[in-house]
């Protein structure tokens, strides 16, 4: 009994442990990516003076914020101007439990099934993202309090309003996913993608998500506070929002907080929309080579790769679009994305109950 | 193990409760708050209802918190005592619970294990691990008419709401908001 436990136990912090450095690893890459990418979409090079072609850049960059002076403006609230941050990062990173990286395989060993590729495949994954997303806000609107400084508090506020209006386009969007698929467990969500491309729910018959994933695509960007909503950190009329008074190791926290969310949804669009870590085309090209013990390496770099598809969309949206107005964001949120994500619903629920009585 | 489960988060949500109405600063209210919605979430996970614990996290802790985290930061109440000054309220409010609670305990203590609650938990047993499901083919067959009356009490109460923020706007550039609410109803 204790030592099931226990090797349960070792086995969920293994995998915790590698989720958490692949998607630290993943922000290092992605915060070189994008000053990358913006560079060459503005012709010019980007970083290029830390190692070879610059790509040590963002060690630089961890070093430089590691040992900056760590200061607490004078009036700010200091509990929770420590406690903010880290209310920021947490939620995100819990959101990982629940993505399936590769294959919905089963091991036994000593009597304790794993699944290697999620850490825990629970029945309503999806819902479980959700309910910590929405934490995030939490962060944000209280380090905007905590620091005790008009352009933090305007930052947490309308970061605040946003996060709420989205998050309903959000989890509206989600829904006509699971009308098709039946369920609220990632894993079975992208087990009913397998097979070709068109199986994929972003494709699917009998009704296609394709109005579904461009809500979600487009909510989810105003959810984790990028360009073209990026108002709660708008520099020409706030500074930086609600971080503007954080330095040092706090604001590496928010940093970081931004770029894990980013992650996290764009793993989730690809789990939902995408097929996740379905190749295009049925099986895998390893299982026909008849390496298929292999074909793990294969169905993660395609989950790698549409993962990374859906983040470089992140940094071109920011390279062509200009930042919105407060009331445009709040009538695009509300008039627009709504009733196109319940029209979705709709369709979609009538589609599914007429090709299910044919 | 889930009795020990149970009594921490009982007396967490007991706690965080009573720091809601006790503690001054009404951030730290709120913030407190946050804590007991976590605790009634993790009492659902005890019962094997994920589904209510992740929609009482969404629902609450994600929507409703946070707006009054920013009415309260909007209105910058700092340590205000005016509304610490309530015990004539808080009695009126305190002495009918407490004879419930004091009913609930003497009389209902036997009634409990063989009346409803032994039903609920045999029908426990036999709901499927999809707890969702369960859920929803309760709600829309069983319950389905006290569902729909709620949502309609929900959407009169929206209506209501919306009606009354668009008079104020009306009220300024209009000169005859009467009839400009006449037209919106």
């Amino acid at each position: 009994m204790v030592t099931e436990f226990g090797l349960r136990l070792a086995i969920s912090l293994t995998q915790i442990g590698a989720v958490m450095c692949i998607v630290v690893i993943t922000v290092l890459i992605l915060t070189l990516a994008e000053r990358k990418v913006l560079g060459w979409m503005q012709d010019r090079m980007g970083p290029m003076e830390v190692g070879p072609y610059g790509i040590l850049q963002p060690f630089a960059d961890a070093i430089k914020l590691f040992f900056k002076e760590d200061i607490v403006p004078a009036g700010a609230n200091k509990f929770i101007f420590t406690m903010a941050p880290i209310l920021c990062l947490i939620p995100t990173f819990i959101g990982f439990a629940v993505i399936p990286w590769g294959p919905n395989w089963t091991f036994e060993i000593n009597g304790v099934s794993i699944k290697p590729f999620v850490i825990s495949d629970i029945n309503i994954g999806i819902l479980y993202v959700l309910a910590f997303a929405s934490l995030a806000a939490y962060g944000i609107i209280l380090g905007g309090w905590a620091s005790n400084s008009k352009y933090s508090l305007l930052g947490g506020l309308r970061s605040a309003a946003q996060v709420i209006s989205y998050e309903l386009n959000v989890g509206l969007a989600i829904v006509g996913v699971l009308i098709l698929s039946g369920s609220l467990s990632l894993v079975t969500i992208t087990d009913a993608q397998a097979g070709w491309f068109w199986h994929w729910h972003i494709f699917a018959m009998p009704a296609p998500q394709i109005f579904a994933f461009v809500v979600y695509v487009i909510s989810v960007v105003a959810e984790t506070n990028r360009v073209p909503f990026d108002l709660p950190e708008a520099e020409s009329e706030l500074v930086a929002g609600f971080f503007t008074e954080y330095s040092g190791l706090r604001f590496a926290f928010f940093f970081l907080a931004e770029y894990a969310n980013m992650v996290l949804v764009s793993c989730v669009a690809s789990a939902l929309f995408l097929g996740g870590w379905h190749a295009p085309y049925p099986g895998t090209l390893m299982e026909l080579v008849g390496l298929s013990s292999w074909s793990w390496i294969e169905s993660t770099m395609w989950f790698a790769v549409k993962t990374y598809s859906l983040l470089f969309l992140f940094f071109w949206l920011r390279a062509t679009l200009p930042r919105l107005r407060y009331d445009q964001l709040m009538r695009f949120g509300w008039k627009v994305m709504l009733p196109i994500a319940l029209a979705n619903i709709v369709v979609t629920a009538i589609a599914v109950f007429i090709y299910q009585r044919i | 193990m889930s009795q020990l489960f149970f009594v921490y988060f009982a007396g967490m949500i007991i706690a965080a409760s009573v720091l809601v109405v006790a503690l001054k600063n009404p951030v730290y209210s709120a913030l407190s708050l946050l804590v007991m919605f976590f605790h009634v979430a993790g009492l659902f996970i005890t019962l094997h209802a994920e589904f209510l614990a992740a929609v009482q996290i969404i629902v609450y802790a994600g929507a409703i918190l946070v707006l009054y985290l920013f009415v309260v930061m909007i209105l910058n109440v700092k340590q205000d005592d005016r509304y610490h000054s309530q015990w004539r309220i808080a009695g009126f409010v305190c002495v009918p619970l407490l004879i419930e609670v004091m009913v609930l305990l003497s009389g209902g203590a036997e009634t409990s294990t063989t009346g409803p609650r032994a039903a609920l938990a045999s029908s426990a047993k036999t709901i499927a691990p999809d707890n969702t499901l369960a859920i929803g083919q309760t709600l829309f067959s069983t319950y389905l008419f006290p569902f729909e009356v709620a949502s309609l009490v929900l959407l009169v109460a929206m209506i209501g709401a919306i009606v009354l923020a668009k008079r104020e706007i009306g009220e300024q550039d209009n000169p005859n908001p009467m009839v400009r609410t006449k037209a919106a109803e």
